[in-house]
């Protein structure tokens, strides 16, 4: 089975969000970057593809030469090779063509992305991708089975889980379930060392029209300052939450 | 042209989503000068919409749109935003909506923009706001198709009331079977629960419940309230609570009226994932827990002690207000 997981370079969970150039540009000074978290669950969903059923794992990104040690920390984690789009990601209709033609082109049986990136939060590239190549998509996927060109896969529903069946070729969006946060892997010394000499491949973009246009940035408005009620005076919180914000 | 929602369905009754997602639709349409269709799949009761500004529905029925199915739902809906002429394609931000808006919005040709907060701030070129950067930040984003999907963030719009007489037609979509290439083989949902999607006052706990024996405390509030139940991260992860009520950034977003967070200390990443919700009071033993910069209301006391009280006065409230 050949599995391409896409990766999206995304600012760590716990960064400093702020904007340049006139609100139209995320100020990336002193950002650390990661693997998108929910990408990073299906990567090592792969992983175990790999090492179970013989999965060949490719990792691929579209964006700058300042996302490729992104990309090696995935090589380092376990993945074969990587493949790097080169251009800026400017919408998730963009993201989504260049992906399916590295599909295409690589004749991949089961495509893993995250369910949506912690940046922008589009949740749009999986189906995107899918619907391009006409392949079968399930969202917010909680666990995969493959067996054959079979595959059992559960998703994530409002108040509870659904069990699907579907046939590869297939493409998921992932999220936390689809592996536990302890089945997470740490590159260790043997595969940072082995990453440098994987293949990471860069390929030039196809032409795309951008459907969307992230114009400007805000920040939400500063908040008024907390109410603090004495735990011996909750008649005047259930007072509070009944006249005052009326929400009970 | 129109604007087209779908609105959605559970056992043949509408959701609560497709009320707001109606009354979005009624302001969106005011401004263009246009009128209101709403789309339904596999419900027959469909007069509740006309109080929300929709003018007509569309009307699918189809016993093999049974169990819900991102691929055939999309195809149904594509052809009605056809068949209509529409120009804007609303859908709520329901897990089930979330799958079927990116394939819409290919079927379709049209730009798509999810986790939409605002009416659209200009008609030409065509600008909404949205949220990014997990709540954190506002993006406002244009959409330079002809045809545009927009998927609205749950709670961000409200539900206003606006009657209309309302027309019906029924509508047989031309489905094939590649539309049914995903088969549901079981679906697993506790009966008779608030779903965390569907609240309007969520109860969340933290590490400072102390331990899964006693979640009854979370339980016993959330149903005084008729609220659902979610946890943080931490307990999730050591397995106090399955993963489907852990909110936050990697889990579950919760945009709901009143999020009520007990002994969560507020990491960053878990404010992230609430940060929608309108009013937050938060309960912790810590007063410098990060989660009181954020909150509304803030009690420092124990869990253990204040919510069972807690409890109990709201149940004495009720019981007098209603």
């Amino acid at each position: 089975m050949k599995i391409l997981v896409c990766i999206s370079h995304v600012p760590d969970t716990t960064s400093k969000i702020n904007f340049v150039n006139g609100d139209s540009e995320f100020d990336t000074n002193g950002v650390q970057y990661v693997i998108n978290p929910n990408d990073e669950f299906g990567l090592t969903r792969a992983i175990w593809f790999q090492e179970q059923q013989g999965a060949k794992i490719t990792v691929v990104n579209v964006g700058g030469v300042d996302t490729e040690p992104t990309l090696r920390k995935a090589l380092a984690i376990g993945a074969d090779d990587a493949i790097r789009v080169n251009a800026n990601p400017t919408d998730g209709f963009f993201v989504a063509k260049q992906l399916a033609e590295v599909v295409k082109n690589g004749n991949y049986d089961l495509v893993i992305c995250g369910k949506e990136s912690l940046d922008y939060n589009g949740g749009m590239v999986p189906g995107m991708l899918a619907a391009l190549l006409n392949y079968n998509f399930v969202n917010a996927v909680t666990d995969i089975k493959v067996e054959g060109d079979q595959t059992k896969v559960a998703r994530d529903i409002d108040g509870g889980k659904e069990i699907v069946a579907t046939a590869l070729p297939l493409v998921i969006g992932g999220q936390k379930g689809i592996v536990e946060e302890k089945d997470l892997r740490i590159p260790n010394m043997r595969g940072i060392m082995t990453a440098r000499t994987k293949p990471l491949s860069v390929v030039e973009p196809v032409d795309a029209t951008q459907t969307t246009q992230a114009v400007k940035f805000e920040k939400p408005a500063p908040k008024s300052a907390v109410k603090m009620i004495s735990a011996d005076n909750l008649d005047e919180l259930i007072s509070l939450l009944h006249n005052e914000a009326k929400v009970i | 042209m129109s604007i087209l929602l779908y609105a959605e369905s559970a056992e043949g009754k509408l959701k609560k989503v497709a009320f707001e997602l109606s009354s979005y639709a009624k302001k969106v349409a005011e401004t263009l000068g246009t009128t209101v269709t709403a789309v339904t799949i596999n419900c027959n009761n469909n007069a509740e919409l006309s109080k929300y500004g929709t003018d007509k529905v569309v009307k699918i029925i189809n016993p093999s749109l049974n169990d819900f199915n991102a691929k055939a739902y999309a195809d149904a809906i594509k052809q009605v935003a056809q068949k209509e002429n529409s120009q804007v394609i609303l859908l709520s931000s329901t897990t089930d909506s979330l799958y079927l808006a990116p394939l819409v919005s290919v079927a379709l040709q049209a730009g798509y923009a999810s986790n939409v907060v605002s009416l659209p701030l200009a008609i030409n070129p065509f600008q909404v706001k949205r949220t990014a950067f997990s709540n954190k930040a506002f993006n406002i984003t244009e959409i330079n198709t002809e045809v545009k999907v927009l998927s609205i963030s749950k709670n961000s719009f409200g539900i206003v009331e606006n009657n209309t007489s309302l027309t019906e037609e029924d509508f047989t979509p031309n489905l094939n079977q590649e539309d049914f290439a995903v088969k549901t083989e079981a679906v697993e949902k506790a009966t008779g629960k608030v779903t965390i999607a569907d609240a309007d006052i969520v109860v969340s706990g933290g590490r400072g419940m102390k331990g899964p024996e006693n979640w009854h405390i979370i339980e016993d509030l959330a149903n005084t309230l008729g609220a659902a139940t979610a946890c943080s991260k931490p307990v999730s992860d050591i397995g106090w609570r399955p993963h489907s009520e852990h909110v936050g950034q990697t889990g579950k977003p919760v945009a709901s009226n009143l999020y009520i967070a007990v002994g969560i200390s507020g990491a960053i990443q878990h404010i992230a994932g609430i940060n929608s919700s309108k009013v937050k009071v938060v309960i912790n033993t810590d007063p410098e827990a990060p989660f009181f910069k954020v909150a509304d209301y803030g009690i420092v006391g124990d869990a253990l002690e204040v919510v069972p009280q807690l409890t109990e006065k709201l149940k004495a409230f009720k019981a007098q207000n209603h």
